[in-house]
């Protein structure tokens, strides 16, 4: 992230993207597939294997395909050019992203939970999820209870990010705020479902 | 990604040119505002209190005496279009990075030896 000026020198915080040059790899239709969707390829690749060169045969070679739901498929031609240019500056997106894995977490770090008091004689109970059960009735851990288990690494998406700035010569794309994922991570922007 | 955040940096940076800053440097920095329709630019003077560097993000903080005794601190973002035009009147000799004692401080106390070179 950094931060860019805009009119009258308001200071915006930013994520820039690299969003294409993507490629219509596929366009999947009700009759044929029963379900209307495009795949989209980015990310130029050296080595594809057997399976992906007969399906990237005439279409510049990419490392990732995804597949987005869009009844809209006859606006698309396998082969199709997708590039930055598709946002316009104060468009409204979501972000889709893996979110950075933190490992084993502790219901403080995962859940919010509070922990317990630092004095009063207290030991070893500062991080502490206190108790998770009742007594012998129900006599077990309901599921759902929030505890302390493996967490981030999935994925996640942020909605409603404002696009501040299209360049379609690089590429590039800027949007106010953050979004999942580390440095040089794939991520999947699309027009903001719930405006 | 580094490249990127570079690439975009370069282009917002501009073409402004600002002096040498250290910190306790006396400098009078000449900011742009928006009253409405008027536009004008607002003189603040004081001591660079800190010095923060990193491409667009660099920023200072100048503290003054305002009225009264009262100390005021403004922090500029210097690639920040309003920020007009930065003078250095006058260099100190500090032994810190950051003159957080100054705040402390008031009168005689809070003066710094001026550097010349």
């Amino acid at each position: 992230m950094t931060q860019i000026f805009v009119e009258g020198g308001v200071v915006v915080p930013v994520t820039l993207i690299e969003a294409g040059p993507c490629y219509v790899t596929q366009i999947k239709t009700e009759k044929h597939d029963s379900y209307n969707a495009i795949q989209i390829g980015f990310e130029e690749a050296k080595k594809l294997n057997k399976p992906d060169q007969g399906h990237l045969k005439d279409i510049p070679a990419v490392k990732h395909l995804r597949e987005i739901r869009t009844d809209d498929v006859e606006r698309y031609q396998r082969g199709q050019k997708l590039d930055a240019g598709v946002f316009a500056v104060g468009d409204v997106v979501d972000v889709v992203g893996i979110s950075k894995g933190k490992g084993f977490a502790g219901s403080v770090k995962r859940h919010h939970f509070r922990g317990g008091p630092k004095t009063h004689g207290q030991s070893d109970r500062q991080r502490a999820p206190g108790a998770s059960g009742a007594t012998t009735t129900p006599g077990r851990v309901f599921k759902g209870t929030r505890r302390p288990g493996h967490m981030g690494a999935r994925r996640v998406t942020v909605q409603n990010l404002q696009v501040v700035l299209v360049d379609p010569e690089r590429n590039l794309l800027a949007i106010k705020g953050a979004v999942p994922g580390a440095n040089n991570d794939l991520v999947m922007i699309h027009k903001a479902r719930k405006q | 990604m580094v490249d990127l955040i570079s690439s975009i940096e370069e282009q917002f940076k501009g073409n402004k040119e600002l002096p040498d800053l250290h910190p306790g440097d006396d400098v009078r920095v000449h900011n742009r505002i928006v009253e409405g329709e008027r536009e004008r630019i607002q003189v603040f003077q004081g001591v660079v209190m800190r010095l923060r560097k990193g491409g667009l993000n660099q920023s200072i903080t100048v503290r003054r005496i305002a009225s009264h005794g009262v100390g005021v601190e403004r922090t500029f973002l210097l690639a920040a279009p309003t920020v007009e035009k930065i003078e250095v009147l006058r260099h100190a000799k500090v032994r810190r990075a950051q003159l957080y004692h100054l705040r402390g401080r008031h009168g005689k106390a809070a003066r710094l030896k001026e550097k010349r070179y």
